[in-house]
């Protein structure tokens, strides 16, 4: 059986005893993206040299018995938005196209101490703006199952990598669902932790208070693995829990007895497909055959998580995009150009005596600040910093912001209520399965209301978790929502390989 | 609640953004319908909530006031679009072209 089709648990063992070295690996897993990458496009960065020469390093390490990262000769595949020093790092946008960071997220200078490989950068929605990976300003990625369809976003590149096994494990980032939903609809197991779980030092922002990275694997081990790797307090991220990281790889295997699984009646409705619903209606049967009881409760502030959530994360990102103006690193117009038709306008505009339009003619730099932006942004992301800025402006910000914080704040208080009554909430992750690329570009409220499963864990800063549960009568991958309370990262782990110990989902791979 | 083309023009200035002609037009009722999707909000009453922006609600998080090591400037110019090994070279801030 070829190296890829192993768990990551299944390699670390093999390369701890000796089995196969750290080159066959990755060498393994390059032969496959080699083949199948054309049809998938999951990457913007590959370099097999380097991943390859690194291998080649551990194998050295370890025959001359070298202490090694717990991670070690494993291949990585990172989403786009982690700052990797040196490295091509651009949120698929041109706005970052040859943006090289002068240090390592923490997350990646985790990665690299545990001396996992890092085989290749992954594709996103730009800026993380998006539940599709259409957004990229470079081309879409192709959902592994059947390429017509989406991988979903805006982690799609990372889920797309670890479903067609390109590598495996990915890391990608959630802030509305980024991790969840691809991973629903490739087929994969994704983790989005408790905010503050995991350091946010060198993750590209979109929404402050919302980001969280997290794991992409096939298993919960494999999930588990990952995320001990890379999660724990960071003095440098000053919104980091100082909280000790509980052993996930030692104790994901441990059942949990007496698991009270909750029912969101708010989520069975209108808009949910009736195969999504049948496939995790069959899903907690099976938590009930493994000893789980089920209870029905209610998150009655549910139908407003996605206006608080669009609300809250287009503020933040319009704030923290406000950055990229062209003045210290990233694109920058064409300032020449842009001066000889400045001059151009001032001189028609004083000649034809109109004042009051010369008077507003913007200054040099606020044009090459608007130009910079306009230019190098895409549509989306153009639209959720207007968004954004709108409804953070003097007259607005009660009406808006305000508002929706204190909405997020009912929202989060419904989940604390219900944890007083359950160990985890089961449910949809999204509403469908994927749907085709292109299908959905018109109409960007629509695209919104996808996430409207996944945000509520991300305003209130709880995890949730995504694994297989099914499949469609089109062959492609529905996905189970499991959320626990702040913290809870292990029991979520622990309630996924229970149902993984009993159900093969998770083993099925796409027919590339 | 719906939005006017001038209002659009005014915040693309406050967002530094430059829209042509048809996409303020795309925007303005994009945004349109956005906006009429969020007055939703308005059904809940939050008189007695208090804003709630950060998940950990932690409060003055502080190190010691140590002098360590920091970006080389090199480092810190290296992706400049423009640069003269000193500083970042911007058009002129003040008056004229």
């Amino acid at each position: 059986m070829s190296l890829v089709n192993y768990t990551a648990c299944e390699l670390l063992r093999g390369l701890q005893s000796g089995q196969q070295t750290a080159v066959e690996t990755v060498r393994a897993f390059l032969e496959r993206i080699d083949r199948y990458e054309p049809r998938v496009r999951a990457f913007l960065y590959l370099d097999a040299q380097a991943a390859l020469e690194q291998a080649e390093q551990i194998d050295r390490r370890r025959r001359k018995g070298d202490r090694l990262g717990r991670l070690a000769g494993l291949p990585v595949a990172v989403k786009d938005l982690l700052c990797a020093k040196d490295q091509p790092t651009t949120c698929a946008s041109r706005m970052l196209e040859t943006f090289r960071p002068p240090y390592d997220a923490t997350t990646i200078a985790r990665l690299k101490a545990a001396d996992a490989v890092i085989i290749g950068r992954t594709n996103m929605d730009e800026f993380a703006m998006g539940a599709s990976t259409e957004n990229s300003a470079f081309f879409p990625t192709h959902n592994p199952w059947n390429t017509d369809y989406i991988p979903g976003g805006s982690s799609g590149g990372s889920a797309a990598c670890v479903a067609a096994r390109f590598a495996p494990l990915a890391l990608g980032s959630d802030t509305g669902g980024s991790i969840r939903s691809p991973s629903a609809l490739c087929g994969v197991t994704g983790l989005k932790p408790s905010y503050g779980r995991v350091s946010r030092l060198g993750l590209i922002a979109f929404a402050s208070s919302l980001d969280q990275v997290g794991p992409i694997a096939q298993t919960a081990e494999d999930a588990a693995l990952l995320l001990e790797a890379v999660a724990g307090y960071d003095p440098q991220d000053s919104t980091s829990a100082d909280i000790p990281v509980p052993p996930y790889s030692q104790t994901v295997r441990q059942p949990l007895q007496e698991l009270r699984v909750g029912l969101v009646r708010e989520h069975y409705g209108p808009g949910l497909d009736g195969e999504v619903e049948a496939a995790v209606r069959e899903a907690v049967r099976v938590f009930q055959s493994l000893g789980a009881t089920v209870k029905e409760i209610s998150l009655p502030h549910s139908k407003y998580a996605v206006a608080t959530y669009y609300i809250v994360s287009s503020c933040e990102a319009s704030s923290n995009l406000a950055r990229y103006d062209g003045v210290h690193y990233g694109y920058r117009t064409n300032v020449e150009q842009m001066i000889t038709e400045l001059e151009q306008k001032r001189k028609a505009l004083a000649a034809s005596g109109a004042d009051a339009p010369l008077h507003e003619l913007d200054s040099a730099l606020v044009s090459m600040y608007r130009r910079t932006r306009s230019e190098a942004f895409g549509p989306e992301v153009k639209r959720r910093i207007m968004l954004g800025t709108y409804a953070l402006s003097a007259g607005y910000y009660d009406a808006y912001y305000k508002k929706a914080s204190k909405v997020r704040r009912l929202i989060r208080d419904d989940y604390q209520q219900a944890f007083q009554q359950v160990d985890v909430i089961a449910g949809p992750v999204t509403p469908t399965p994927a749907f085709k690329l292109g299908e959905r570009l018109g109409d960007p409220l629509a695209m919104y209301l996808f996430d409207m499963y996944t945000v509520g864990a991300n305003l209130a800063g709880f995890p949730g978790m995504s694994i297989p549960c099914g499949f469609s009568s089109k062959g492609l991958p529905i996905g189970l929502h499991l959320q626990g309370p702040p913290f809870a990262e292990e029991q979520l782990l622990r309630a996924a390989f229970m149902f993984q110990s009993v159900t093969d989902w998770h083993r099925r791979q796409p027919p590339l | 609640m719906k939005i006017s083309q001038a209002e659009v023009e005014k915040v693309a200035l406050l967002a530094r953004l430059l829209l042509s002609q048809q996409e303020l037009e795309a925007m303005t009722s994009q945004l349109g319908a956005i906006l009429d999707y969020v007055d939703l909000l308005k059904e809940v009453n939050t008189d007695q909530v208090e804003p709630f922006s950060h998940p950990l609600e932690l409060r003055n998080v502080f190190r010691p006031d140590q002098v360590g090591p920091s970006l080389d400037r090199q480092e810190a110019l290296r992706n400049a679009p423009q640069h003269d090994g000193q500083c970042y070279l911007v058009p002129a801030v003040l008056g004229e072209l």
